[in-house]
C-alpha cells in the first residue's frame, strides 16, 4: 500500500507548488482589544447633597444582539466608592479583577496600620469600614484609573471603557469623575457615558447644573432623576434594557441594588412615530 | 521522482511573496475600527505679557465632538511650587488640545520643576523652564503630546514673559499668543489691540507714508478687559469655547486667580 499523502489525494507539489504554510501563521504583532466586542451601554450618575447616585442597565450586547441580560456593571470598591463601566465587558472584567486585587492589598495595608505597625503608638479606634485611615478614596481611585488608562493608551493597547467613579474626596465632599479609553479625565456635578451623554445628561443638568445645585438635591430627588433618565434611555437607546443596577454612595457606605426594573413605562408615543415599519403613510 | 515530493520552493513553480499571501481574518480594508490615541477636547487659551506682569487666560469647557463633557475643567496650572497646592509657584502653564496629554505634560513639567527646586535650592527661572518644556515636548517627537502649551511668568528683569509652543517643542518668546480652538479668531484681534498692527495715525500720509501708531505697553486693567473681550468674541463664534473664563495674573507679589462667567450655550 502506498502510504504517502500524495497518493491519497494531497495536491502534488510539482503541479500545485508546495503548501504555503504562511497561511497558518499570523505574523502581525499581538493585539489586545483593538475594537470592542461585547459591550455595555450608558452609565449615568448625579451628585446630591450627601453622596452620589449612579445607574447602568444589566445588558451586555454583542453588536446589536442583546447577548447577556444579567451583567453587573456597577462595582463597589472598599465599600466607600462605586465604579461604573461602559464599553467592552471583557476589559471591564479585567479591570474588576485588578481593582479587587487592589482592594485586598489596601485592606491588608489598613490592617497593618491599625495593628500599630509603622510607628503608630496611639491605639486607633475602629472607625467606619473603609473610610479614612488613609485608605484609597474615590478621588484616589479615579486618579489611579486615569493613570492606568493613559498608560494603556500610550502602549496602543487600550482598555475600551468609559468609567465613572463615585464616592468621596479627601475633604469628604461628594466626588464624581469620569475617565475614558484615552485617559481623558474630568469631573462634573452629573456625568453620563455613551448615549447617556446625549439623552440623560441634559435632563440631569436641569436638576444639577452647578455644584451648588447638586448640594441642594436630596437623595430621593437624585434617585428619582436617575430613574427618569434610565427610562428615557430605555425608550430611545436600542442597546439598552429595562433591568438596571442602581447605586447610592453616602458617607455610611455603598448601597447597590442590582435588580431594579423600570416602572410605569408608557409606549403610547410609539404609535405616533411614522416613517419606520409597515405603515404606508 | 525526488522533485515530486520536494518542499523546496525554487523547484516547484511560483510561490507567494509575504505580501501577496492572503491574511487570516478580515479581508483587506474590512477592519471596522482602529484605535486612535488622540482626540481634540476643544477650548482656547490666551496669554499677554505686560511691563511688570503677565496674564494667562483660558476657558473652562471640555468637549468631545458636539458634547460638553464638563463646564469646569481648568486649563491653567501653576508650576513648580514647593507643595501640591502650588502656593509659592511663580510660573503658569496652559495646555489646550488633547486633555489627557495636556494633563500628562503638566505633571511632567511640574515634577521636573520641583526636582530642580530641591536640587538647586531655588525656583526655576521662566527662561530655564521654557527651554525644559521644549525638550520635554521634543522628547516625544514621534508620538507627540497633542497639546498647545503656553508658559507665562516674569523674567530676570521682572518683565512679563510669554513663551508659546507647538506640539513638538518649537518655541518662541512673544508679547502675546492665543492657542487652541479659537486661536485663529483671537490672534488677529490681539495683533491689532496689543501690537497695534494696522493702526495708523490719521492724516499722517498716503500709502507707505502712513505713520504707524506708536506701540506702548498696556496696563494691567486694559489687558484684563482685552482678555474678557477676546473670549466673549470667541464664545459667540466657536462652539467649543465657553462656560467659564479662568485668568491668572502673575506679578512680583505672586499669582492672582480670577474666575469669570462666560456664555454656557
Amino acid at each position: 500500500m502506498d502510504h504517502r499523502p500524495q497518493a491519497w489525494g494531497r495536491p502534488r507539489d510539482d503541479v500545485y507548488g508546495p503548501y504555503d504554510a504562511s497561511y497558518l501563521h499570523n505574523n502581525q504583532p499581538k493585539t489586545a482589544t483593538q475594537s470592542p466586542i461585547v459591550t455595555g451601554t450608558s452609565v449615568i450618575a448625579i451628585k446630591f447633597k450627601d453622596g452620589v447616585v449612579m445607574a447602568a442597565d444589566n445588558l451586555a450586547s454583542y453588536g446589536s444582539l442583546a447577548r447577556f441580560t444579567d451583567v453587573k456593571r456597577l462595582r463597589p470598591f472598599l465599600s466607600t466608592s462605586v465604579v461604573g463601566f461602559g464599553g467592552d465587558v471583557s476589559d471591564m472584567q479585567f479591570l474588576d479583577r485588578h481593582l479587587n486585587e487592589l482592594a485586598i492589598d489596601e485592606a491588608y495595608e489598613a490592617e497593618g496600620c491599625s495593628a500599630g505597625g509603622l510607628g503608630s503608638s496611639a491605639q486607633e479606634p475602629d472607625a467606619s469600614p473603609g473610610a479614612s485611615k488613609g485608605q484609597l478614596n474615590a478621588a484616589n481611585l479615579h486618579k489611579y484609573l486615569t493613570k492606568l488608562m493613559y498608560r494603556r493608551r500610550n502602549s496602543f493597547d487600550p482598555l475600551w471603557n468609559q468609567i465613572l467613579v463615585a464616592g468621596f474626596d479627601s475633604a469628604s465632599a461628594p466626588f464624581l469623575a469620569s475617565v475614558d479609553l484615552r485617559g481623558t479625565a474630568f469631573t462634573s456635578p452629573s456625568l453620563a457615558t455613551g448615549y447617556g451623554a446625549m439623552l440623560a445628561q441634559p435632563i440631569m443638568r436641569k436638576y444639577a447644573a452647578t455644584e451648588e445645585d447638586a448640594a441642594k438635591l436630596t437623595r430621593d430627588d437624585a434617585v428619582r432623576v436617575v430613574r427618569e433618565c434610565m427610562k428615557v434611555l430605555f425608550y430611545r437607546d436600542a442597546r439598552s434594557l429595562d433591568r438596571f443596577s442602581l447605586a447610592v454612595v453616602t458617607r455610611d457606605g455603598v448601597d447597590i441594588s442590582e435588580d431594579e426594573v423600570l416602572e410605569q413605562q408608557s409606549w403610547a408615543f410609539a404609535e405616533r412615530i411614522r416613517g419606520y415599519g409597515t405603515q404606508t403613510v | 521522482m525526488a522533485a515530486m515530493f520536494s518542499q523546496n520552493p525554487l523547484m516547484n513553480g511560483p510561490n507567494y511573496s509575504v505580501n501577496d499571501a492572503p491574511r487570516i481574518g478580515a479581508p483587506e480594508g474590512a477592519r471596522e475600527h482602529r484605535f486612535d490615541p488622540y482626540t481634540d477636547n476643544g477650548g482656547s487659551t490666551l496669554a499677554i505679557a505686560g511691563a511688570d506682569f503677565a496674564i494667562m487666560a483660558g476657558d473652562t469647557r471640555l468637549t468631545s465632538g458636539y458634547s460638553i463633557n464638563s463646564r469646569f475643567h481648568p486649563k491653567l496650572f501653576k508650576i513648580g511650587g514647593t507643595t501640591a497646592d502650588q502656593k509659592d509657584a511663580t510660573i503658569v502653564l496652559s495646555v489646550v488640545g488633547f486633555a489627557a496629554d495636556g494633563e500628562a505634560l503638566k505633571e511632567r513639567l511640574d515634577a521636573i520643576c520641583k526636582m530642580y527646586r530641591y536640587r538647586h535650592g531655588k525656583p526655576m527661572s521662566v527662561k530655564a523652564c521654557a527651554q525644559r518644556l521644549s525638550t520635554i515636548l521634543y522628547g516625544k517627537r514621534f508620538f507627540p503630546y497633542y497639546a498647545y502649551a503656553i508658559l507665562a511668568g516674569l523674567d530676570e528683569e521682572g518683565k512679563g514673559a510669554v513663551y508659546s509652543y507647538d506640539p513638538v517643542g518649537s518655541y518662541e518668546r512673544e508679547q502675546c499668543r492665543a492657542g487652541g480652538a479659537a486661536a485663529s479668531l483671537i490672534m488677529p484681534f490681539l495683533d491689532n489691540q496689543v501690537n497695534f498692527k494696522n493702526q495708523y495715525i490719521p492724516n499722517s500720509g498716503e500709502g507707505h507714508a502712513l505713520v504707524e501708531r506708536e506701540r506702548r505697553p498696556l496696563t494691567r486693567r486694559e489687558v484684563e478687559i482685552l482678555v474678557k473681550d477676546a473670549f466673549d468674541g470667541a464664545v459667540e463664534r466657536h462652539i467649543e469655547v465657553g462656560d467659564g473664563l479662568q485668568m491668572m495674573i502673575i506679578t512680583k507679589s505672586g499669582i492672582e486667580e480670577v474666575l469669570l462667567p462666560l456664555k454656557k450655550d
